[in-house]
């Protein structure tokens, strides 16, 4: 494997981890704009009290994700920041209003409380879908990166394959985030989010079967790379994660739900980008075409098990202090 | 509007918003940290109510600035693909150390603002450390890409890209030492004064109590060592850009011929047509002594360079006159701020009115040094993006609708800067309810 290899597999480590996190964050958004029923507000704060401290640990994996790329392919950077201008735009203004609503909701006045709920519920579910449809766009072969342009029609990232990646990516963001909160939460509330996640899980399993529709009428190249030898077995795993954490979710083991679901979500990217391998937008960004120079990829990847041995740790004693029930509950 | 106009308008507007919450984010986790040490020290509850105001304040704050960034990191691709194509390899590492300089801030702003009733006093606190200390270095590592783009060093040219001759070319920016002491600082002087400025409105309102009188003295002690530490920075940075970038000083000065013994301005406004500059003060022979130590050192004028290669003075030399008069003001107010507390360990006596009048004055002044003198560092490296190797023009996306997304930013941010505004005075206000329920309860609040 080549450093360029390596670092795109950072890359897609970045990746992988904001799909899980992040993803399970946008689905807090989701099922607070759907919060219905006796317990709404017991839902909403449920889901603020589970995202409050750890939503913006949860988002740097996209700066993380978006800054290897662009230290490590900066003309494939650049080349998707011309072709998706739009929605990528879009993508930002998502991701700006939902923090700041969030935010905004918790430490302002009450009476404005639904209106920054409305704009923080609304960004949650529509940032998936363009960053889905984004996702996919790369690899519908609709992008041209030529010496003399760059062309990208608007049906790349507004397409039946983009729209089907972008709903698959919503359905698994709240079905991630009801399965998380299900191991939040406790009684009554906890079967509203059970509910939720087979509501969504079902959803996941519809979007997923459209997907290869989509693939096969968008003609897309993915097809080809779906059938190389390391991407099905990836793939399967991922299908296999996703009955588990079905199955368990039936069952109430809501922390097995959890992993298999987190599994199943960091399979089916780690397939993605396999299977995409070695394009980066294809047909014509590789990854050798667009890597830096070896000594800035050297520095990235003699820095990331650095950076990582300050990050896990702090990581995994985030997650443990919030993990613990509220200190209200264990007082009572 | 063309699309290359926009697109430096849609960066101009992006970055001086987050720049505001960026500088916060640095100055108020100091903040929160001392109050809550001096807590630890003294057990006196004023701290820990200010410690717990200012973590408020910080958590509003940070997650403005941190989306606000993550903004702008995919702004520097979406509007300036030129610019990360030819330099992406080179200044890729210092925004990966921003990442993680980045990431450890968010996690332990989760800690130390959700943490209060889990983690044991001590603790806490110990998770207030990194929280300042990340920002403060997510800043440096920041400041370095720009210093490379006013410097750039350690590259070569392959395929008409930058190619880093070391990993850490980005750092060795010579410029970088000087520009990031002196942002650093800019943002402690910023939001002390700013912070300070709400609390003595507070005091002049007749909330005269311990609380009042320590956030302002927290503030303008932080704002008034960093200020007076800015002075000698400030001139090491001008001695800098004089050797390193002369168009830049000469823009500064709006200076347009060269001079020996060249005088230094104090305001005016520079006619472009005729190439003088109206209305301005000069201080015979002390901008060649300022810059190069030497009274009659030559100082060279714009006319020296072509005409496409010179920055825009007009916006230049103003933004310089903000910036040096601001901080001026400031650094006479922190004089006068600690001799009065110098004076008063004898007389045992508070800040009188008048000084309490010239902090809420002053509030402001920190941020407007702050944001012009990045206009001083940009606009006066322009027409370049990294400089003598690429032309902002020629980095600019070819994409069609960047007007429309500069003004769709422009509403954003203005949008989310008006909420903020009212979401903090709601947190004073309910500061204040508090303290005067507990007042006739005979309380002391947490």
């Amino acid at each position: 494997m080549s450093l360029a290899d390596t670092a795109a597999g950072l890359a897609v480590l970045g990746l992988v981890a904001y799909a899980i996190f992040g993803g399970a964050d946008f689905g807090g958004g989701i099922w607070d704009l759907f919060a219905s029923g006796p317990r709404k507000d017991a839902q909403r704060k449920a889901i603020a009290r589970a995202m409050g401290p750890v939503w913006e640990a949860n988002h740097v994996w996209l700066i993380f994700a978006v800054v290897v790329v662009f230290a490590c392919f900066p003309p494939a950077f650049s080349a998707v920041s011309v072709a998706l201008f739009a929605p990528m735009h879009f993508a930002v203004l998502g991701v700006v209003l939902r923090g700041a609503a969030f935010v905004f909701r918790s430490y302002g006045e009450p009476e404005h409380a639904r209106r920054w709920g409305a704009i923080f519920g609304a960004s949650s579910a529509l940032t998936p879908v363009l960053l889905g449809a984004a996702a996919a766009s790369l690899s519908s072969g609709h992008i041209r990166v030529r010496d003399h342009g760059i062309d990208a029609p608007t049906s790349a990232w507004l397409g039946p394959l983009p729209l089907a990646f972008g709903a698959f990516a919503l359905a698994l963001c709240a079905y991630q985030a009801a399965v998380f909160l299900c191991s939040e939460t406790e009684g009554e509330l906890r079967e509203d989010f059970r509910r939720r996640a087979l509501w969504s899980g079902t959803a996941v399993v519809a979007t997923s079967a459209a997907l290869p529709i989509a693939l096969w009428l968008g003609r897309s190249p993915l097809v080809a790379g779906l059938a190389r030898g390391a991407v099905a077995p990836v793939l399967i795993c991922g299908v296999i994660a996703a009955l588990v954490s079905g199955w368990a979710l039936r069952a109430r083991r809501f922390s097995l739900a959890r992993m298999a679901s987190a599994a199943q979500v960091g399979a089916l990217v780690v397939g993605w980008a396999l299977a995409m391998r070695p394009y980066l937008v294809y047909p014509d960004v590789t990854i050798a075409s667009s890597a830096a120079p070896d000594t800035t990829l050297r520095f990235v990847l003699v820095t990331a098990p650095f950076g990582m041995a300050l990050l896990i740790p702090s990581l995994i004693l985030l997650y443990r202090v919030f993990n613990l029930r509220p200190v209200e509950d264990r007082a009572s | 509007m063309t699309p290359l106009t926009a697109a430096r308008a849609q960066m101009e507007v992006s970055l001086a918003f987050h720049m505001i919450f960026a500088a916060l984010g640095i100055g108020m986790p100091l903040l929160m940290v001392l109050a809550e040490a001096l807590w630890l020290r003294t057990k006196r509850d004023e701290y820990r109510a200010l410690a717990k105001t200012w973590a408020k304040a910080t958590a509003l704050l940070f997650a403005v600035g941190a989306v606000s960034g993550t903004a702008l990191s995919f702004e520097l691709g979406l509007l300036w693909p030129g610019f990360m194509r030819f330099a992406g390899a080179v200044i890729g590492p210092a925004f990966a150390m921003e990442g993680y300089a980045f990431f450890i801030e968010a996690i332990f702003v989760g800690l130390y603002l959700y943490g209060w009733d889990r983690l044991s006093p001590k603790a806490h606190f110990l998770c207030g450390i990194p929280v300042a200390l990340s920002g403060l270095l997510s800043g440096a590592f920041v400041v370095a890409v720009d210093a490379w783009m006013q410097t750039p060093v350690a590259y070569t040219i392959v395929d008409g890209r930058a190619a880093p001759l070391t990993g850490w070319a980005v750092f060795l920016a010579p410029s970088w030492p000087t520009m990031a002491v002196h942002s650093s600082l800019s943002c402690y002087a910023a939001t002390g004064f700013a912070v300070a400025g709400v609390y003595a409105l507070g005091i002049l309102r007749g909330n005269d109590d311990r609380y009042h009188r320590a956030g302002l003295r927290i503030a303008l002690a932080v704002a008034s060592v960093a200020i007076l530490a800015q002075m000698p920075s400030g001139h090491s940075s001008a001695q800098h850009v004089a050797s390193a970038q002369p168009v830049k000083l000469a823009a500064m000065e709006a200076l347009y011929h060269t001079e020996r013994g060249a005088p230094l301005l104090v305001g005016g406004i520079p006619d472009r047509a005729n190439e003088r500059v109206r209305f301005a003060i000069e201080l015979p022979k002390m901008l060649s002594l300022m810059s190069f130590n030497d009274p009659n050192a030559t100082v060279r004028g714009l006319r020296e360079w072509p005409a496409d290669e010179r920055p825009n003075e007009l916006v230049v030399h103003i933004a310089f006159q903000l910036m040096v008069g601001a901080g001026t003001s400031l650094f006479a107010l922190a004089v006068l701020w600690l001799g009065q507390r110098l004076r008063a360990r004898k007389t045992h006596t508070n800040e009188p009115r008048w000084l309490l009048w010239i902090a809420l004055g002053a509030s402001p002044l920190g941020m407007l040094a702050l944001e012009a003198g990045w206009f001083v560092t940009e606009v006066g490296r322009q027409p370049w993006v990294v400089r003598g190797l690429l032309r902002t023009r020629d980095a600019v996306t070819p994409a069609s609708g960047v007007a429309l997304s500069f003004f769709t930013f422009s509403l954003l941010y203005v949008g989310l800067g008006a909420a903020l505004v009212g979401l903090l005075r709601g947190l004073a206000r309910h500061r204040r309810q508090a303290l005067s329920r507990a007042a006739t309860s005979a309380e002391v609040p947490a």
